[in-house]
């Protein structure tokens, strides 16, 4: 699937849930059961500091495609982290760097992604999309 | 109708002062505001939004200029609305109250001002080590500038002063006390009558930082003696970026200008300036005259409702909330002070403090999470933060029920 068409995907789930426990039940869950990151790569290197919860992101370039791994402190937080991963790992570097990151507001937890919340997500997604960009730099070297 | 016994107290209608608060009225996420972050920010009653807006509307022009008619409204509106403050506080003459943007705007006053004139290599200042940012980080500058030493008062775990620590650090090199009179985390009451007198023993200046105090508690600055106070008119119903710093005035002649500007000189020439006698001399430049005249507004309108009456009424809710909060499974509380007020600092299990603020504002729910702007103070305790919940007159038992109610169904979630 293409980025876009996974983000179709994610926001159609979404939709068919009615409460905001729903939802935030299936966040907490995806944070709750995803082991996200090895240990090894919870490094200070690979520490996004937000300002109400800590983001770990991991970063490897496989067979011309961008994977990523990370976790979070607090759980709603990781849930969110899971679905950017979802999202965005697997794919080249040139379609991450391109990528418009539009679910999360269409599920309505834009407020994750608002500078004021500073919990680290909008932050992960602009390291991803850093990364993305100097691999495809690299790439257009080689 | 059993909640309605619970908000009316003996001489406080709550459910009367609830409509004076229009914000108050609206729902968040379909559900009525329940609002416990005042000690970020409170509400403002109606009176203060009218009297900022009326400013605007009918006399807005500068102060201390102009000898046209507007400009003499404004001004009178102006010094009339330092008069209230200065009544509040029961300070000896209006002039020792100083218009600030701020409590960081009036701590950084003294604390630069003080760095010019009296901090040397080897002197030392004292601050605690419940203290918010915004009185450790211009004492740290104003230490860096001299060569003068940092002291922090040290706290035991119940989250109060270690006074016994306090009295050992006053010697000769210290040579002003800067604490926090309530915690802002915590929501400890600090002993400052015992501070001031055991640092005036020894002729040491001592600045309150009242910015969580001066909402809750009744204040005078003479009874109690203290050099400087500041706060910030934002957390006493009044509007953002107006604050007050009162100070003796012997204190203030002695230290230097601030910031250079219009209002604030007497003469100027390019050989020489003469400074302005206080307020003024603090008060470089076109002031927030609307907000000075709504802070004013504010305080008129707690007189009214009377302070005494308040702090009888958040001491109430104060007990309740705790009794309650108590009976929560896996919470605890960071800072247990026998004497407290304001604020609440809890953690429930090793639930994130952001993961239960999110679900508490699904639920309508409004409190704080995170280090609060006292990092130190969380190092201390190692935790990366907490959840807070901060009340004020306006709130009732029946939302102490919600919060709890509230904090029990997202730990069901999170858990």
């Amino acid at each position: 699937m293409t980025i876009q068409e996974i983000q179709e995907e994610i926001i159609s789930d979404f939709s068919v849930m009615g409460s905001w426990e729903d939802k935030y039940e299936y966040i907490i869950q995806l944070g709750k059961e995803l082991p996200l990151i090895s240990e090894e790569f919870k490094t200070p290197d690979n520490l996004i500091k937000g300002c109400q919860s800590r983001v770990w992101l991991h970063t490897e370039l496989k067979d011309g495609k961008l994977f990523f791994t990370g976790d979070s402190d607090a759980v709603i937080t990781k849930g969110l982290v899971s679905l950017m991963i979802y999202v965005l790992s697997g794919h080249t570097p040139q379609e991450i760097a391109a990528a418009e990151i539009y679910f999360i507001d269409a599920i309505g937890l834009s407020s994750h992604l608002s500078p004021t919340r500073s919990n680290g997500l909008l932050s992960m997604l602009k390291q991803m999309k850093l990364y993305a960009i100097a691999y495809q730099a690299k790439i257009n070297q080689q | 109708m059993e909640h309605i016994a619970n908000i009316v107290t003996d001489g406080l209608d709550v459910k009367q002062i609830r409509k004076d608060f229009p914000i108050l009225q609206q729902q968040v996420h379909g559900k009525p505001l329940v609002y416990f972050d005042n000690g970020a920010t409170t509400q403002k009653p109606q009176v203060v939004i009218d009297t900022e807006a009326r400013y605007y509307e009918e006399y807005n022009s500068n102060v201390h200029r102009g000898v046209h008619h507007l400009s003499q409204v404004a001004t009178n509106a102006y010094e009339k609305a330092r008069i209230t403050i200065a009544g509040y506080i029961n300070a000896a003459d209006p002039h020792e109250v100083i218009f600030t943007a701020g409590t960081t705007a009036s701590i950084n006053l003294v604390a630069n001002t003080m760095s010019r004139r009296f901090l040397k290599p080897g002197d030392s200042v004292i601050i605690s080590a419940m203290e918010h940012h915004s009185n450790i980080v211009p004492w740290q500058i104003a230490c860096e500038e001299t060569g003068a030493i940092l002291k922090v008062i040290p706290i035991n775990d119940r989250g109060e002063l270690r006074m016994d620590a306090y009295e050992a650090m006053l010697d000769d090199s210290v040579k002003i006390v800067a604490v926090t009179y309530v915690s802002n985390t915590m929501g400890t009451i600090n002993p400052v009558q015992d501070i001031i007198t055991l640092a005036h023993a020894r002729n040491i200046p001592v600045l309150l930082d009242a910015a969580q105090a001066i909402q809750h508690i009744s204040i005078d600055v003479q009874a109690l003696d203290v050099d400087f106070l500041a706060f910030s008119g934002h957390k006493i119903y009044g509007p953002t970026g107006t604050g007050v710093l009162y100070g003796k005035k012997e204190w203030l002649n002695k230290l230097p200008p601030y910031q250079g500007g219009g209002d604030m000189i007497k003469t100027v020439t390019f050989e020489k300036t003469i400074y302005n006698e206080l307020p003024y001399k603090f008060e470089a430049g076109t002031p927030n005259i609307a907000g000075g005249i709504a802070l004013g507004a504010a305080i008129q309108y707690l007189q009214q409702t009377g302070i005494s009456k308040i702090q009888q009424w958040e001491e109430e809710l104060m007990e309740y909330a705790m009794q309650e909060l108590r009976q929560i499974d896996g919470i605890r509380f960071i800072g247990d002070a026998a004497e407290r007020s304001g604020a609440i600092s809890f953690l429930v299990h090793n639930i994130h403090p952001f993961d239960m603020g999110e679900l508490l504002d699904q639920q309508g729910i409004a409190v704080r999470t995170g280090h609060h702007c006292t990092e130190p103070l969380m190092d201390i305790f190692k935790i990366p933060g907490t959840v807070r919940a901060s009340l004020s007159f306006y709130n009732t038992k029946e939302e102490i029920d919600k919060l709890v109610a509230g904090i029990k169904r997202a730990s069901a979630m999170l858990l």
